[in-house]
C-alpha cells in the first residue's frame, strides 16, 4: 500500500479537515481512487456517534495517485489525529503548492509538503509530518459507509448559526435536547427539566421529496417524530459547521436516531447521534 | 534612582517587560551609567534576557542620586508586570511612566500618568541585590544569522504554540531550517506530528553560518523575544556556536538593546538516528579563542553571588554551585531545582535532556570575592560595570 501522492491546488478547502478536527479527535481518513473519506465510526468512545464524509478527489486534487493494498482492496486506511492534519493544512492557506505523500520515516507518516507564496523572490516550504498508523484490512469492515435507515421524518434545516447559539443556550439548562419535526416543515428543539420547558420552534424548513413513496403517504404530515438525544453531541456537530452548508437535510427516526446529511458544496458529510438510552 | 518614560516608549518598556516575564520570575533592576538595565534569568539557568535601555529612551533618567552609589534591587516580575499588565491599556491612556528607587524608602516606586488625570502607583517591595551578569559574547560565535524579525515570526508561525523545543540549522543550498524537536518516546503509541520549515538565504540580512551548523533550543523562551521584536519592528541576530554551547538573540537601537542568551542542546543530549537530526553533528573545532569555556566541566559555571554594599555591609551566603542535570527549562509544571534526572542507562533509552547551564560571574570587587571553590571568570566582555 504504497506511494501515493496528491497535489492539491489552492482551492483545497481545508476548511474541511478544521471541521473534522472539531467533530472528531482521532479519525481514519480513507483513500480511494475516487474519493477521500474521512471517518469516526466510535460505538463506545463516541456514544455511539458517528461522522461519513466524503470528497471526490478529482474536484479538489490536479494529480492523484495512488495504489491500495491489491486491486480488489483499492483503498488505504489511515488513522490519524485530526487536529494534526488541520494544523497542517492550516499553513497551507497562502499556499502556492501543496503535496501530500504517504511516506514512511520511521514510521509511517503522512507528509504534507507546502510552497508557501513569498514576498521575497526565495520560495518557503513548510513541511510537516504527521504520523499515521495503517489500519489492516481485517478492520476495513468497521469502517464503511453507515446504511441511512428508513426515517420517519425527513426535513431541511434551519441556519446552522442560528441553531447553534440556541442550543448553546439550551445546554446550560439541560443536558439532553428532543428534536423533533414534521413533514410540514416544522422544526423544533425542546428541553424540558424539572424547573423549566423551553422549546424553540422553527417554521416553514420545507421537507425534502420523499425517496420511499408508500410509508410516507401515510403519515399525517403534522404529526411530529422526535428523537432525545444528548445535547453535547448535538452541539459538538454544530460547532464544527463555521460555514452554512449549500444543503442541509435532518432525518428522524423516531426514538432512534437522528441523520444529519450535509452538502457543502463538493464535500458531503453524515453526522449521526443516536437516541439517548 | 529616577527615570522618566514617555509617550510610545512606555509601551516599548511594558513589552520588554512582558518578554522578559516569559524567561524568569524575577526581575533584576539595575541603573547605570549606559541605561537602565533589567534582567531576568530563569530557574534552572538556562535561560538569560536582558534589556538595556540607554539615558535617550527616557525622557529623565538619573542613575544614581549625587554622591550616592546607584542601587540596584531585585522584585518579583509578576508585581513589575502588574503595572504593565494590558498593553492596549498602557498604549491608549499612559502619558508618562516614572520609575524611581531611593535607598530610604524600601520601596521601588512604579508611578503611571494617565489621561484625565489619573495617576496609577505601584510601591513594590524589593530585595537587595545580587549582580546578575551572564558571560558571553556574541563576537566570539562562529555562526551568525540575522534578519528581520517578521521573517522569523513567520518562520515560526506553522509551530504549535504548545512546542517547546526546536532546532535551527543551515541545510542544503544554505537554507535556513528551522524544525520541530521531539524526544523520543519509549512508548511510541501516540507520536507527535514533526513540523519543518525551510527558508531562503536571501531573506537573510546576514547569513555567517556552514552547511550542517545546527543547535537545538527552547522555542519558547524564544519567542519572548521574537515578539518583543516583532513589535519594535526590529532585526533580531542569531549567534551560535556549536551544540551545547549558548546560543544569544540579539536586538538592538539606537535606544535600546536586548539580548537572550538560551542554553543549547549539547551532541550527547541529541538523540540519535541520525535521520531525525537536522544536519550532521557539527565537528569541535578547537577555537583558540574558546578557550575559557573549553573546559565544559558543569563545576566550572558557577553563579558568584553578590550583595550591594549596603551602609551596614551585610553580604550575602556563599557562592552557589549550580548542580549539574537540572530539570530542562522548558518542561510544563512548577519549576524545581530538584535534582531527579538520573541519567538512564538501559540501552535504546535515550539519555534524559539537559540543558547545560549558562556560566555566570560577578563583577568582583577586590574586596568581595565570594568564598568557595574557585570560580572561573571570564572577563566581562558586556563592558558594562
Amino acid at each position: 500500500f504504497l506511494f501515493q501522492e496528491k497535489i492539491i491546488t489552492a482551492s483545497f478547502y481545508n476548511w474541511v479537515s478544521a471541521m473534522v478536527a472539531k467533530l472528531a479527535k482521532i479519525c481514519t481518513l480513507r483513500i480511494s481512487p475516487q474519493t477521500l473519506n474521512f471517518i469516526l465510526s466510535d460505538k463506545v468512545a463516541g456514544g455511539g456517534v458517528s461522522m461519513w464524509c466524503e470528497l471526490e478527489q478529482e474536484n479538489f486534487f490536479s494529480e492523484f495517485q495512488m495504489e491500495g493494498v491489491s486491486a480488489e482492496n483499492n483503498a488505504i486506511y489511515l488513522e490519524l489525529t485530526s487536529e494534526n492534519l488541520s494544523r497542517a493544512l492550516k499553513t497551507a492557506q497562502n499556499a502556492r503548492a501543496l503535496k501530500v505523500k504517504l511516506t514512511n520515516k520511521h514510521f509511517p507518516c503522512l507528509t504534507v509538503s507546502i510552497e508557501l507564496l513569498s514576498v521575497s523572490s526565495s520560495s518557503r516550504i513548510v513541511t510537516h509530518d504527521i504520523p499515521v498508523k495503517v489500519i489492516p484490512r481485517k478492520l476495513w469492515k468497521d469502517l464503511q459507509e453507515p446504511t441511512v435507515p428508513n426515517s420517519d421524518v425527513s426535513i431541511y434545516l434551519p441556519v446552522l448559526k442560528t441553531m447553534k447559539s440556541i442550543v448553546e443556550k439550551m445546554r446550560n439548562l439541560s443536558s439532553h435536547l428532543i428534536i423533533e419535526a414534521n413533514l410540514s416543515g416544522d422544526l423544533n428543539l425542546k428541553i424540558e427539566t424539572e424547573l423549566v420547558c423551553v422549546t424553540t420552534h422553527f417554521k416553514d424548513l420545507g421537507n425534502p421529496p420523499l425517496a420511499s413513496e408508500d410509508a410516507s403517504q401515510d403519515r399525517d404530515p403534522e404529526q411530529m417524530a422526535e428523537v432525545r438525544i444528548d445535547i453535547r453531541k448535538l452541539l459538538q456537530f454544530l460547532a464544527g459547521q463555521q460555514v452554512n452548508p449549500t444543503r442541509a437535510v435532518c432525518n428522524i427516526v423516531s426514538n432512534k436516531l437522528v441523520h444529519f446529511d450535509l452538502l457543502h458544496e463538493d464535500v458531503s458529510l453524515q453526522y449521526f447521534i443516536p437516541a439517548f438510552s | 534612582m529616577k527615570c522618566l518614560v514617555t509617550g510610545g516608549n512606555v509601551k516599548v518598556l511594558g513589552k520588554a517587560v512582558h518578554s522578559l516575564s516569559r524567561i524568569g520570575e524575577e526581575l533584576y533592576l539595575e541603573p547605570l551609567e549606559d541605561g537602565l538595565s533589567l534582567r531576568t534569568v530563569n530557574s534552572s539557568r538556562s535561560a538569560y534576557a536582558c534589556f538595556l535601555f540607554a539615558p535617550l529612551f527616557f525622557q529623565q533618567y538619573q542613575a544614581a542620586a549625587p554622591g550616592q552609589e546607584a542601587l540596584r534591587c531585585k522584585i518579583l516580575m509578576k508585581s513589575f508586570l502588574a503595572a504593565f499588565r494590558s498593553l492596549a491599556m498602557v498604549e491608549k491612556s499612559v502619558e508618562k511612566c516614572c520609575i524611581s528607587l531611593n535607598g530610604r524608602s524600601s520601596r521601588l516606586v512604579v508611578q503611571l500618568h494617565c489621561r484625565y488625570g489619573v495617576r496609577k502607583t505601584h510601591n513594590l517591595s524589593f530585595q537587595d541585590c545580587e549582580s546578575l551578569q551572564a558571560i558571553f559574547d556574541p563576537a566570539l560565535c562562529s555562526h551568525v544569522l540575522r534578519a528581520p524579525a517578521r521573517v522569523l515570526g513567520e518562520a515560526v508561525l506553522p509551530f504549535p504554540p504548545a512546542l517547546a523545543e526546536v532546532t535551527l540549522g543551515i541545510g542544503c543550498g544554505r537554507r535556513v531550517i528551522l524544525r520541530s524537536y521531539q524526544e523520543e518516546e519509549a512508548d511510541s503509541s501516540v507520536r507527535a506530528m514533526v513540523t519543518e520549515m525551510s527558508i531562503g538565504e536571501e531573506d537573510f540580512q546576514q547569513l555567517q553560518a556552514q552547511e550542517g551548523a545546527a543547535i537545538t533550543f527552547c522555542l519558547k523562551e524564544f519567542r519572548g523575544l521574537l515578539s518583543f521584536a516583532e513589535s519594535a519592528n526590529l532585526s533580531l541576530s542569531i549567534h551560535f556556536d556549536a551544540p551545547g554551547r549558548p546560543a544569544i538573540f540579539a536586538v538592538k537601537d539606537i535606544l535600546l538593546d536586548g539580548h537572550f542568551v538560551l542554553a543549547t542542546m549539547s551532541e550527547s543530549d541529541l538523540h540519535s538516528p541520525a535521520p531525525h537530526r537536522l544536519v550532521p553533528p557539527l565537528q569541535a573545532h578547537s577555537t583558540p579563542h574558546l578557550d575559557d569555556f573549553a573546559n565544559d566541566d558543569i563545576d566550572s559555571y558557577m553563579i558568584a553571588m553578590e550583595t550591594t554594599v549596603d551602609s551596614e555591609g551585610s553580604r550575602a551566603g556563599p557562592s552557589i554551585p549550580l548542580s549539574p542535570g537540572l530539570r530542562p527549562p522548558c518542561s510544563p509544571g512548577p519549576y524545581s531545582e530538584d535534582n531527579d534526572a538520573e541519567p538512564s542507562t538501559e540501552p535504546g533509552t535515550p539519555p534524559p535532556k539537559k540543558f547545560r547551564s549558562l556560566f555566570f560571574g560577578s563583577i568582583l570587587a577586590p574586596a568581595h570575592s565570594p568564598p568557595g571553590p574557585s570560580p572561573v571568570l571570564a572577563e566581562d566582555s558586556e563592558g558594562e560595570g
